[in-house]
């Protein structure tokens, strides 16, 4: 088990032709993933070739949109490379295709668009979206949908989510020996698809994921609110950790989300909040990591 | 990106939104002759990015051009919070009647927008929200269907104005909202929103925050940047397309992914704190490439902050292969020759680690030091910058 993601999904990508969308479908198919096509409405009936994970090669379709691509491959997600500028309709387009999983690793999409797509999607009901912003998700050893590296550990009993996407390849490095169900990226921007509460109930519901690990950073309330639901609903042990002790007020660090305003946001806040729910939280990712052992080993 | 009172007012006047008259001054000649101009009673008012500048002496009326010159040379190079005054804006004078709220934002929680009203305006908003929480209307907003007519009258009959009030506050609501969509704000604040005793509604002051990821749509949003009080070496890193942040400390932090940076900031703190409480000197995250050239201008707009007293390289290969990084930490050396001056501590894990340290290995110069780890590398890093 795991969440969200497993070997049976039917994964095409959104602007499979582009740079970064050739790149990264080479890199998904290499980590078993079952990409089954893409979509550029300018390049529809043309093949991409790639080679899968046994190195053969393949021939991948590319679509007009999504709906078609879905209706001819039976895709049930679709990851977006497209840039900021035309992100909100190739979400768009996914959600009105109902395609079950959409996950948008694209940087530098306008704060209103995402609102505007996350209104379309959570008002049509029917497509969970990942991001935008951020590293996608990895069931290690069964599907990558992300850019997340596939190779820093395998299959395990730790469920990851975090906002940050070199924090997630940093923790799961630290627990390389333990291995994980799902990493999930869920992305530093101020409005996101799923959240840290979202990935929480999955992995609370999923069997084989033993232990959870939270990666939060500076800005918003996210974590606070994550740790009122902590609380409230979750049993399974929850290890924590918040990037940005040492930020400054008014200051955005790098993630459009990761600014602190006024006595809102802060790492220490989310600390306590954290704590306050049961959760411990280390102050480093080494540190972090030894809770997670100690929580585990404590089960 | 926030914006000074002045461009917001300029904003409302280009959407429709009633304001005064308003002309901005750099020197008290110049607000002598913006008062002139005006005619009658001004306000002469700082222009920070900060709230609270009434309290600390940064908006004064003036009745003639002769007051208005003396207001302006008590205002400019006023310290505000850590904001020192180089403009005022001369604002014509209202006689005002009544104060009332309004504002527009982004709801990180809903994932939507949110706009707050009251007929009660006039304090600070954090101040009425606690005062008078009752007061202080919470209105979602469905970023599709957005503000019209019949929603704009409804979120000000719920702000607590009366029919009559509503009905003529309800074209500003509608109007200032079309400035939060138009512009790509992720606020859009009017307090005071007022009454005068000419029955005008008027914005008096304003607050707007643009969002930077948008700016590709909105090409005069860079003409709204305010150089000036940018740092020389974040106007430099930005030239480059580098994310840094400068910050008050002695070591050097350069590293990829936000998150990870964030975390090297921490961690190098805490090491800081048994070397002499040494800090990070700085943000500076070079994203997924880290190419030679990227490298190069990182570490040079670093070493340009003669503050650090060592550099710590924090990077974790994920797509990117370390011998990538570290054969661009050796070619940046290059390209800098003497310009390189600090020690440099580089940590590298991930995606053909091996291969990378032993580039950095081989090369052997005599600044770089390989650390084993995250912590390691920080605690070196801190180690060496309060040595230096």
């Amino acid at each position: 088990m795991s969440i969200f993601l497993n070997k049976n999904s039917r994964v095409i990508v959104q602007g499979i032709t582009g740079g970064e969308g050739t790149k990264h479908t080479a890199l998904m198919l290499k980590a078993g993933t079952n990409v089954v096509g893409g979509v550029n409405a300018r390049k529809a009936g043309t093949t991409v070739a790639h080679k899968d994970a046994n190195g053969d090669d393949v021939e991948l379709p590319v679509f007009g949109s999504v709906a078609e691509a879905m209706a001819a491959t039976g895709a049930d997600v679709s990851i977006a490379f497209v840039p900021p500028a035309f992100t909100k309709d190739a979400m768009i387009e996914a959600v009105d295709a109902e395609i079950p999983l959409l996950v948008v690793i694209t940087e530098g999409v306008p704060v209103q668009d995402s609102a505007q797509a996350w209104a379309h999607a959570k008002a049509k009901g029917t497509t969970r979206i990942i991001g935008p912003n951020c590293p996608g998700i990895i069931t290690p050893g069964e599907a990558l949908v992300g850019i997340t590296p596939a190779n820093i550990t395998g299959k395990g009993p730790v469920g990851l989510v975090s906002k940050s996407g070199t924090l997630t390849y940093q923790m799961m490095f630290e627990l390389r020996d333990l291995g994980f169900s799902t990493a999930i990226g869920i992305g530093g921007d101020p409005i996101i698809g799923t959240t840290h509460i979202d990935a929480l109930e999955a992995f609370e519901a999923d069997p084989e994921t033993k232990a959870i690990v939270m990666i939060g950073e500076i800005g918003g309330d996210a974590e606070e609110r994550a740790a009122a639901y902590i609380k409230a609903n979750v049993t399974k042990p929850v290890v924590g950790y918040v990037a940005g002790f040492t930020a400054p007020e008014g200051k955005t660090m790098g993630h459009a989300g990761a600014i602190v305003s006024g006595s809102a946001g802060t790492a220490q806040a989310k600390k306590e909040a954290l704590e306050a729910a049961g959760v411990k939280v280390g102050k480093t990712p080494s540190e972090t990591a030894r809770l997670l052992r100690e929580v585990l080993a404590a089960l | 990106m926030d914006l000074f009172e002045y461009q917001a007012r300029d904003l409302f006047e280009s959407y429709g939104v009633p304001v005064l008259p308003g002309i901005v001054a750099d020197t008290p000649e110049e607000a002598r002759a913006a008062a002139e101009r005006l005619g009658g009673v001004v306000v002469v008012k700082a222009q920070v990015k900060v709230g609270g500048r009434g309290k600390a002496g940064g908006v004064k009326v003036a009745k003639t051009p002769d007051e208005a010159e003396e207001a302006a040379k008590a205002i400019l190079g006023l310290d505000i919070k850590g904001h020192v005054v180089q403009r005022v804006m001369v604002a014509a004078g209202a006689r005002i009647a009544e104060e009332f709220y309004f504002s527009v934002l982004l709801d990180r929680a809903e994932r939507s927008y949110l706009s707050l009203a009251s007929v009660e305006g006039g304090m600070e908003i954090e101040q009425l929200a606690v005062e008078k929480p009752e007061a202080l209307a919470r209105v979602h907003v469905d970023p599709l269907a957005g503000i019209d007519a019949e929603q704009a009258l409804a979120i000000a009959k719920a702000g607590g104005f009366d029919d009559e009030r509503a009905a003529q506050v309800a074209p500003v609501i509608a109007a200032l909202y079309e400035v939060y969509t138009g512009e790509d704000a992720t606020l859009v604040e009017v307090n005071p929103l007022v009454l005068t005793e000419e029955g005008a509604i008027i914005a008096l002051d304003g607050k707007v925050s643009l969002d930077e990821n948008a700016a590709f749509r909105h090409p005069g949003h860079a003409e709204l940047e305010d150089a000036a009080a940018a740092d020389p070496l974040e106007a430099k890193a930005k030239e480059n397309d580098l994310n840094y942040v400068k910050l008050d400390g002695e070591v050097g932090i350069i590293g990829n992914g936000a998150g990870l940076v964030m975390s090297t900031l921490d961690v190098v703190a805490y090491a800081g704190e048994a070397h002499g409480g040494v800090k990070p000197a700085n943000f500076l995250d070079i994203g997924g490439g880290a190419s030679a050239t990227v490298m190069a201008n990182g570490l040079d707009v670093i070493l340009g902050d003669a503050q650090v007293k060592s550099v710590f390289v924090n990077v974790f290969g994920g797509i990117t292969s370390c011998v990538a990084v570290a054969e661009g930490i050796v070619k940046a050396l290059e390209i800098l020759g003497d310009a390189a001056t600090k020690p440099l501590v580089v940590r590298l894990d991930g995606n053909q680690v091996e291969e990378g340290r032993a580039i950095l290995q081989a090369a052997n110069h005599p600044l770089v030091t390989v650390a084993a780890g995250m912590d390691e590398g920080a605690d070196e890093a801190a180690r060496l910058a309060a040595a230096a």
